[in-house]
């Protein structure tokens, strides 16, 4: 098993993921008409609440929250909040031992799959909900390169973080075999503290700290937040490096799961 | 005089296809079948025979009532087959080589069941055929396994079996052998020609093994380009093959093409010209002389004589119409 | 036309099998196939309990910080809430697979229902089933009880009928609409996800209190895709409230209604859906 990832193969990696998902542009537009529809939806329920709360909830304001509503649903895609079992369906049927008879990194080369995927969706199917979203209730980024900058950043640790968080659950196949159940749980798990159905911010304490010892707002509430604009300076910092070490903590996780699961698959005569 | 069981009037279907991409799309119309006239007499066996994408599958769907024809007309036991679909379906059974219509994660014995309610059989009718089936096809052995489990030709026997459970008077065949080990081909030709002078059904199947036509069918339709291009008996197809066979050598020396045998010509030689492939005329010449000639000429290490594939008896049969 | 007649081969009538029996046989066996694999049966009725928790945490925390939504209390709002899911995990369960059409077209799998002598949407319908989703009806039923209780109500003999029937009619307007989702697929395809938007889009709704809707969407999910008639409209009639403008309370009486208009339109746009198919060709 090779731990290493040439730059130009990770290169060819990331063409070939944006290349694979652009076959599907029908795909991705009905896609993003969903995502439109239930940002809709949303938006009303979030405006009735902020109006029940009397106009402000946890910081928000009908502008900042209607942002939010709108940015969580174009960015749905790109940090993929989905099943995926591409791994562990290789697992199940023992060809990534083929994989891992390549010389290069197995996890690095999904991840930059991955990169590439989520590099196509980010414009089809996250350009649509924002362009509703802006026409019809407003949608506020702040025009400061900083906050630019701060936003593209956690962004693409978003989409690494559940990259790695979607690889580790992927590896339990070593163990589980059928992983549907545990699939459903991580959905389940993921969709509540990422901060998708509900700003976390909005959580009572005791349900935030648990959200936060997890890594799921790193995928999408934290890029969220920052291209918003809701941290400036130090916050912002601090929202980057909480991001890259759970992406530090997820991927070394991965690894050494990957590494201990290719020793059953010898054993097994996998 | 009887009715035909399948009557075909101009029966012609075109599709619609969007070529290229971007900005070099453009749609075109290709034509599938193309004013096919057949007329089949009930308790016939023929060979539907054709090169991939001559129209063979198209015709079957608009046969089966899975299809609209564009134009022309279609009758299938004496029924409009799209607007009578449901009806035909009592009347005719139908196995797709690549396709399942079995319920793969349950045992086979629960398919038959299955289809015995869909298709109203009361449960005296069913078990009593289903036992005959059983025991002409050998499925006893394997009749509580899950689909999933059954090897293909294991798997080929249930499709067939599912297909004949209601007693169709019709039979259509859609590549019945593709993938099949000899012994398992033998067993369901055999069975399909029992099965056709016991109960008289008539047979339809689309194959591109000859072994198949040789041994089930007395007639042979040829299609290309969805026109009809040959219609008559195995025999006179027989006489049309024949024109030609294949001799493939491989020489223990690379050679230069071996043009001067004067009853055979090359047809084929790779590029190192160890392997040459002549062709000849059984009615001027044999293999064994052929083979002689050659050996005369350079060392032969192997050889093989091929089977004409149905691809080349479609191209010799479609030159022999447009020359 | 003595040779077309098939009275020599098949059974007379009285020893054919009843219709009914063919949609039992067919259900039965897609059961037995579930049950075949317990353990991870168990984990998914497990999965499922946690998809009814996930919703209703949504709904929580947003009671955690207002006191009303759309003008209804937290207990109402559960109330409209649980009935909106009883009514879409049974639908899901029972049809929820229907609108994956384009796998069963790619898999050949329609064309075989094609050549059968049953209706092909009974075959799709009866092709699959999903008995795990029962825990996430358990869980909507749960609240739902829970919310009631909580309520102070004057049970009247129409508000009583309502709170009986309209988990069924309701679920019989989500299983028209994964119906009338399935049939757009004949013509929708690498778009199939579309759908989406009225089916699973249309539960969102309906587990909101419809007052906090714009208006075109208000109507869209009233009178196009019916999904306000599963909760919020009969929830008013039982809180005998009345409706948001545009949307009076007696509409909620016509949840049954509804549900027939829904299955009418669903099954016409079904039939036009085969005929594309058998048209176009695959």
């Amino acid at each position: 098993m090779s731990l290493a990832l040439p730059w130009p193969v990770a290169w060819q990696l990331i063409r070939g993921g944006f290349r694979r998902h652009s076959a599907y542009r029908a795909a991705a537009l009905a896609g993003a008409l969903t995502n439109t529809v239930f940002g809709a939806i949303k938006a009303s329920i979030t405006l009735g609440a902020l109006a029940s709360a009397g106009g402000r909830l946890a910081g928000y304001d009908a502008k900042s929250a209607m942002t939010y509503v709108w940015l969580t649903q174009a960015l749905i895609a790109p940090v993929s909040l989905f099943v995926w079992n591409e791994v562990s369906d290789r697992v199940r049927s023992g060809d990534i031992a083929v994989d891992l008879s390549r010389p290069v990194n197995v996890q690095l080369s999904y991840l930059c799959a991955d990169l590439g995927r989520a590099a196509f969706e980010f414009l089809p199917r996250g350009l649509p909900p924002l362009l509703v979203g802006w026409a019809s209730t407003g949608v506020h980024i702040p025009a400061r390169p900083l906050v630019w900058a701060a936003g593209a950043a956690g962004l693409v640790l978003g989409v690494l973080v559940s990259f790695a968080c979607r690889f580790l659950m992927n590896v339990t196949a070593f163990w589980l075999m059928e992983i549907r159940g545990v699939q459903t749980l991580y959905l389940v798990a993921s969709n509540i503290f990422c901060g998708l159905l509900i700003p976390v911010h909005w959580f009572p304490g005791w349900l935030r700290t648990v959200a936060n010892a997890t890594p799921f707002p790193s995928i999408l509430q934290t890029p969220v937040d920052l291209i918003s604009g809701r941290y400036s300076g130090a916050a912002a910092a601090h929202a980057l490096l909480t991001q890259s070490l759970w992406l530090l903590a997820m991927l070394t996780a991965g690894q050494v799961a990957l590494a201990r699961g290719s020793r059953v698959l010898v054993v097994q005569g996998g | 005089m009887t009715e035909p069981i399948i009557s075909t009037h101009g029966l012609t279907r075109r599709f619609a296809r969007t070529t290229g991409r971007g900005r070099s799309r453009a749609r075109e119309t290709v034509t599938a079948v193309d004013g096919l006239t057949l007329r089949i007499e009930p308790g016939e066996s023929i060979g539907y025979i054709g090169a991939n994408g001559a129209g063979k599958s198209t015709t079957i769907k608009m046969l089966t009532g899975i299809l609209t024809p564009t134009a022309g007309s279609v009758r299938v036991c004496g029924l409009d087959p799209v607007r009578q679909r449901k009806e035909l379906a009592r009347h005719i059974g139908v196995v797709f080589g690549q396709r399942s219509q079995l319920w793969w994660d349950l045992p086979l014995r629960d398919s038959f069941e299955i289809l015995a309610a869909i298709h109203r059989l009361a449960p005296k009718q069913s078990s009593d055929r289903l036992s005959e089936l059983s025991e002409r096809l050998q499925l006893g052995e394997f009749l509580n396994a899950p689909v999933r489990q059954l090897s293909l030709g294991q798997r080929m026997r249930a499709e067939v079996a599912a297909a004949l459970l209601h007693r169709p008077r019709i039979v259509i065949l859609d590549e019945p052998t593709i993938g099949l080990d000899v012994v398992s081909k033998e067993r369901l030709r055999q069975f399909l020609a029992s099965e056709r002078t016991d109960h008289g059904t008539t047979l339809l199947l689309t194959t591109h093994d000859m072994g198949d036509i040789e041994r089930l069918c007395e007639r042979v339709i040829v299609v290309d380009r969805g026109r009809c291009v040959h219609d008559g008996a195995l025999a006179d197809l027989a006489a049309l093959v024949q024109t030609e066979r294949i001799l493939v050598v491989d020489l223990a020396q690379p050679h230069a093409p071996i043009t001067d045998i004067p009853t055979a010509r090359v047809v084929g030689c790779d590029q190192t010209g160890v392997r040459q492939t002549f062709a000849f005329s059984p009615s001027d010449t044999t293999a064994a002389e052929v083979l002689a000639a050659v050996s005369a000429r350079a060392e032969v290490r192997d050889l093989a004589i091929e089977e004409p594939t149905i691809e080349s008896i479609v191209r010799r049969l479609y030159e022999g119409q447009t020359r | 036309m003595a040779e077309t007649d098939s009275g020599a081969r098949a059974a007379p009538p009285a020893q054919r099998l009843a219709a009914h029996r063919v949609w039992v046989t067919l259900l039965t066996s897609r059961l037995r196939a579930q049950m075949t694999y317990r353990t991870s049966f168990a984990v998914d009725l497990l999965g499922n309990l946690g998809i009814a928790l996930l919703e209703f945490t949504e709904l929580w925390v947003i009671f955690a910080n207002v006191k009303a939504l759309g003008g209804l209390s937290f207990a109402q709002t559960a109330v409209v809430f649980a009935f909106a899911n009883i009514a879409f995990s049974l639908a899901d369960l029972v049809v929820g697979h229907v609108d994956t059409l384009p796998r069963y077209i790619r898999a050949g799998t329609l064309d075989a229902f094609l050549l059968r002598p049953a209706s092909v949407l009974g075959q799709l319908i009866t092709s699959d089933v999903s008995p795990k989703r029962i825990t996430r009806t358990l869980g909507a039923v749960a609240v739902l009880v829970v919310a009631v209780a909580h309520l102070d109500i004057e049970w009247t003999p129409v508000r009583v009928w309502a709170l009986i029937t309209v988990p069924v009619f309701g679920t019989a307007i989500f299983a028209a609409l994964f119906v009338t989702a399935a049939a757009l697929q004949f013509w929708l395809v690498d778009g199939a996800e579309v759908t989406n938007a009225f089916t699973y889009g249309g539960a969102y709704v309906a587990s909101y209190p419809a007052s906090l809707y714009q208006r075109v969407v208000r109507t869209f999910f009233t009178f196009v895709a019916p999904a306000t008639f599963t909760a919020y409209l009969p929830a008013l009639v039982i809180f005998g409230l009345p409706g948001p403008v545009g949307l009076p309370a007696w509409l909620g009486l016509l949840t049954p209604v509804m549900a027939a208009v829904a299955w009418a339109g669903a099954v016409g746009l079904w039939r036009l859906g085969i005929r594309h198919y058998t048209g176009a060709g695959s």
